[in-house]
């Protein structure tokens, strides 16, 4: 990828951005009391006195929280502090009826981690690390709602008190599309894992976006820090927005001033949200409430244990060991339930085939690449809602394996799979569809139409070679499409001669 | 370690405390004798003991992923939890509007 630059008045600037994420947590209850943390509940229904910060109530953690937390971070390469702590971080907010968000300043549960991008989706060799540094355990706010009521904001706290990991990248990013490749990886992974659903729509992942901007090789400029922005596009239309303000403001003879900002997803634009100004002033100190968190090796071991294979690892495998094309590769490790989804159809393909993985995995990948996605998408579904499974598609491949049927015959095979629900073998038989192998019928077949065309085969035999793909087509024609193509070549060759 | 007037109103207004500028007066004087009667912990050499986090040997208990558990603590009490709010209506709390 080239460098990013932004092309002020006065020469090029450089763009850095930092971002900090954050994810929920996927758990059945919140961070610190046993209220349910299910979306779209009844407002105020899954809220218990802890979380309304009933006087007197104290917080205790949810192992499982912690758990998700370690294992994310056990993912990104990460030390794990086997000694964190909670903090208070004060402000006032209708969404925070504690008076302040238990958080993880001074000692987070994650330190130092990376994690790698692919900056070119045709070429995931083309990569760079993006360091972070730490991601802590805290408590999400409550929601408002402000136009239910003419003159009072509606306070919903079912999402008060659902724990949230903070993911704090280091200031590596360059470019919109870096913060784009790492927001979608961090996505992937912690989809991996399974400590975070990644629903960027229900707000299970949201962005605070850091961003400066400096001549090439100079010292980092000020910072602004746009708040909550909700999708990869909308973070990398902060940035595009942002780096541009900030180029036009310096150029302008302006300063830019450290400040809290808001995305406008209708205009583009950020704007300052001059009311935080105060906010930062957060008063920290540690939670009264909470002892240090002591994490037993045992603990760390569990976790480490229950990792699944990650998206890079995979990759290299599906590369390495299955002989996929790094393309390929690429989009069947992207999201988890492809790979699912793929590793199913491996399993039963090889068995349907009786071979190994390895032999059969290109032509899985292949099909569900380019055959099953595209079929998918024309009846708008995908491979969660799919009618066809991965032992159905393994049976229809096991049909083009044994030449049964041709690869253009297993197109049709497939809608009428997607159809019906009904099974490859069961198809091809019930519609006749089954491939002629058989020298005789084509030799027939071939021997018609050269002497219906007895002017073209001369033509050909004249050394007009582009003719051959009208005598495979006339005698494919003749077949129904039948016909097996390569018992088709080799005779059309001899015969023509 | 000492604050102003400025600092107390400073302080007074992030806690949302409203404090008149005869209490700020007294107060200043107060805060300091507090401060400098804590600063004599500064005295005493800690060098090489680790902070105490609690008086007895004690570590953070956990608790299980299970919802509702605990009455005390669980949800589904939404009667319970907006009992005292100055305003609620169709189960959420109303708050005088605040808006970005």
């Amino acid at each position: 990828m080239s460098e990013y630059r932004i092309q002020g008045a006065t020469g090029e600037w450089e763009v850095v951005i930092g971002l900090e994420v954050h994810a929920q947590v996927t758990s059945k209850a919140k961070l610190f009391s046993g209220a349910a943390t299910a979306f779209g509940a009844e407002p105020n229904s899954q809220v218990s006195l802890i979380d309304a910060a009933m006087p007197g109530m104290l917080p205790v953690p949810n192992r499982e929280c912690i758990r998700q937390a370690v294992r994310t971070g056990m993912a990104i390469d990460a030390e794990i502090n086997k000694w964190s702590r909670f903090d208070r971080k004060n402000y006032f907010y209708a969404d925070l009826p504690q008076g302040y968000q238990i958080s993880q300043l001074y000692h987070p549960l994650v330190g130092e981690g990376r994690l790698e991008i692919q900056l070119d989706d045709k070429d995931p060799e083309n990569t760079k690390t993006i360091g972070i540094e730490r991601i802590h355990v805290e408590q999400d706010a409550g929601k408002l709602m402000h136009d239910q009521h003419p003159t009072m904001s509606y306070v919903d706290l079912n999402r008060s008190g659902v724990a949230l990991m903070e993911i704090v990248s280091r200031p590596d990013m360059r470019s919109p599309a870096e913060a784009g490749a790492y927001v979608r990886k961090l996505r992937t992974i912690l989809r991996y894992v399974g400590s975070c659903d990644g629903n960027m729509e229900e707000g299970s992942m949201r962005a605070d976006v850091n961003v400066s901007v400096r001549r090439p090789g100079e010292p980092f400029g000020t910072r602004t820090e746009t708040k909550n922005v909700n999708s990869v596009r909308f973070v990398m239309a902060t940035i595009e927005h942002e780096a541009n303000r900030q180029v036009d403001l310096i150029e302008s003879g302006g300063k830019v001033v450290q400040e809290t900002r808001l995305f406008d997803p209708d205009t583009g634009t950020t704007r300052s949200m001059r009311s935080k100004e105060d906010a930062h002033d957060y008063r920290y100190f540690p939670d009264p409430d909470l002892l240090p968190l002591v994490l037993e090796d045992a603990f760390l071991d569990e976790c480490r244990a229950s990792l699944p294979e990650l998206p890079d690892a995979k990759r290299h495998r599906y590369e390495n060991g299955l002989g996929l094309s790094a393309y390929n590769a690429g989009i069947l490790t992207a999201e988890v339930e492809t790979a699912r989804w793929f590793e199913e159809l491996l399993v039963q393909t090889a068995k349907a085939q009786g071979k190994d993985d390895a032999d059969v995995a290109k032509q899985a990948a292949n099909w569900l690449t380019s055959e099953l996605f595209g079929a998918l998408n024309k009846v708008g579904k995908g491979l969660d809602d799919s009618p066809v499974s991965p032992a159905a598609g393994a049976e229809l491949l096991a049909l083009i394996g044994d030449g049964t049927i041709s690869g253009s015959i297993a197109k049709q095979v497939l809608e009428k799979m997607l159809e019906t629900g009904d099974g490859a073998a069961a198809i091809v038989e019930r519609e006749g569809l089954k491939q002629e192998s058989d020298t005789g019928a084509i030799e027939a077949a071939i021997d018609a139409v050269m002497a219906a065309n007895a002017d073209k085969v001369e033509e050909y035999r004249g050394g007009k070679d582009k003719l051959f793909g009208f005598f495979v087509g006339q005698t494919m024609k003749a077949m129904q499409g039948k016909a097996n193509p390569q018992v088709v070549n080799e005779l059309l060759k001899t015969k023509l001669g | 370690m000492s604050v102003d007037k400025a600092t107390v109103a400073r302080i007074a207004s992030l806690a949302r405390i409203k404090v008149s500028d005869e209490e700020l007066e007294a107060m200043v004087p107060e805060l300091n004798q507090i401060l400098g009667w804590v600063e004599q912990l500064g005295e005493v050499d800690v060098t090489g003991i680790e902070p105490m986090t609690a008086v007895i040997p004690n570590t953070l208990r956990l608790r299980d992923d299970v919802v509702d558990a605990d009455p005390l603590t669980g949800g589904g009490r939404r009667d319970a939890v907006l009992a005292n709010a100055p305003a609620a209506e169709h189960g959420f709390f109303g708050v005088p509007k605040v808006i970005e």
